[in-house]
């Protein structure tokens, strides 16, 4: 559990903690800072918020998933499905174990949760109104988390770091599992293909929303790069996106949402038209198609566990108390 | 009771002969739910063969404020190392 020695602080001539400036030291030199160690108190709420954010975001992101596992088209389809769904169960527990180092407690953080007082990926706001959507949550929203991911495994903070390496393994095989569904509907009839098209023009600009504000809106994002918790910044991993999966959607025939799309030939950048803002600060404020039914389904999954919970604590203890006993002759 | 479900470290021996390796932790009522939770969230994809799980507050760690006293003496002691000692070329074996 992390203290932080707050007496008997020797500040520097200039007033300022001597200790910060030795933790940029570290940072600037890629070392990784480790739960016991000295950090701002500003870089760990940052942390916290951030971490918890996104267990949150896994946690909920199985709600429109598990929307279609007992009606998954095949066998196959299910299998993956569920295993998919149970991946994400998993981050959001390394997530929340990572976010525990810092001194914030699970129970906090679940209550935050179903209050309102957190915030979570604004995508899972979406519903999922078609088998279609799975495909395209697989390829477009895990996509996009791998972006983000992928430079989050090199963040300064080492259990967050850690957490991340396991999580981006796991990732490949939503994505794939995602894409060859959408690829196979739409290779399948002209039905089958116009599901997987409005499912594209359904999740596109959304999961181009999933990066965050553009960077000279994002409030968080300079200092969260000077202290190496955050590698690019939201319009650069967004850019990156765009760049992989247009083509990926050319290839199966399917056409990408936007008029404004083009090809720039002297960087080789895809160009976007412009982001409707608006629905996004909508949506992740609470007026998403979903946000409600999300947040009652995760209180009703907290307020029905609650009994197994304390049954099982009391269970321990109960067991606990026997060992202690002397035994009778 | 605190209400509050313990928390567990937990260690996965992989299938190459390597020891027992910190791999995350889990909350859970007692030992037994514990390493099932830790099978469940640390072993899908055939990541061990064997688990332990220790209540985290079990494990006593070393203050980072003593780092420089515990393992600094170990860098400024060259003559441990084999390429300390300087052997002709042509010795062989060695
Ligand atoms: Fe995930
Ligand atoms: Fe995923």
């Amino acid at each position: 559990m992390y203290t932080q020695a707050l007496n008997n602080l020797d500040l520097a001539p200039d007033g300022t903690d001597p200790r910060e400036a030795r933790f940029m030291a570290r940072i600037d030199a890629e070392e990784r800072i480790e739960p016991n160690d000295f950090m701002p108190e500003a870089y760990r709420k940052t942390l916290v918020r951030q971490i918890a954010q996104h267990a949150h975001s896994e946690i909920i992101g199985m709600l429109p998933e598990g929307n279609w596992i007992t009606r998954a088209p095949t066998l196959r389809r299910k299998a993956a499905l569920l295993a998919k769904v149970q991946d994400e169960g998993g981050h959001g527990l390394y997530l929340y174990c990572a976010a525990e180092t810092l001194g914030k407690s699970r129970e906090a953080m679940m209550d935050e949760l179903v209050d309102g007082r957190a915030k979570y990926s604004s995508i899972f706001n979406y519903p999922t109104l078609t088998w279609a959507d799975i495909g395209m949550i697989g390829w477009l929203v895990d996509g996009a988390a791998i972006m983000n991911q992928i430079p989050l495994c090199r963040c300064s903070y080492g259990p967050y770091a850690r957490a991340m390496i396991r999580i981006c393994k796991e990732e490949s095989f939503h994505q794939r599992q995602g894409y060859e569904q959408i690829m196979t509907l739409a290779a399948g009839s002209p039905e089958q293909k116009a599901m997987a098209q409005d499912a594209l023009d359904r999740w596109w600009w959304p999961s181009i929303m999933m990066f965050g504000p553009s960077d000279s809106e994002s409030v968080h994002s300079e200092k969260s790069m000077a202290w190496k918790i955050k590698r690019f910044t939201n319009d650069e991993l967004r850019q990156k996106f765009i760049d992989a999966t247009v083509p990926q959607a050319h290839r199966i025939g399917l056409t990408i949402p936007d008029p404004d799309l083009r090809l720039d030939e002297e960087t080789g950048h895809w160009q976007i038209g412009p982001i409707d803002w608006e629905e996004f600060k909508r949506v992740l404020s609470g007026d998403g198609p979903c946000n409600a039914d999300r947040i009652a389904a995760r209180k009703a999954a907290q307020e029905n566990g609650a009994w197994v919970r304390e049954a099982a604590l009391a269970h321990a203890e109960k067991r606990k108390a026997r060992a202690a006993e002397p035994i009778a002759a | 009771m605190s209400g509050l479900t313990p928390l567990w470290e937990v260690f996965i021996r992989t299938r190459n002969g390597m020891a027992h390796r910190h791999v995350g932790s889990v909350h859970a009522a007692d030992a037994a739910l514990a390493l099932q939770a830790a099978r469940d969230v640390y072993t899908r994809r055939g990541e061990g063969l064997s688990i332990w799980v220790v209540p985290s507050n079990a494990i006593t760690a070393s203050d980072p404020a003593d780092k420089d006293e515990l393992f600094e003496p170990a860098t400024s002691k060259a003559y441990r190392h084999p390429s300390f000692y300087d052997i002709p070329d042509d010795i062989e074996n060695m």
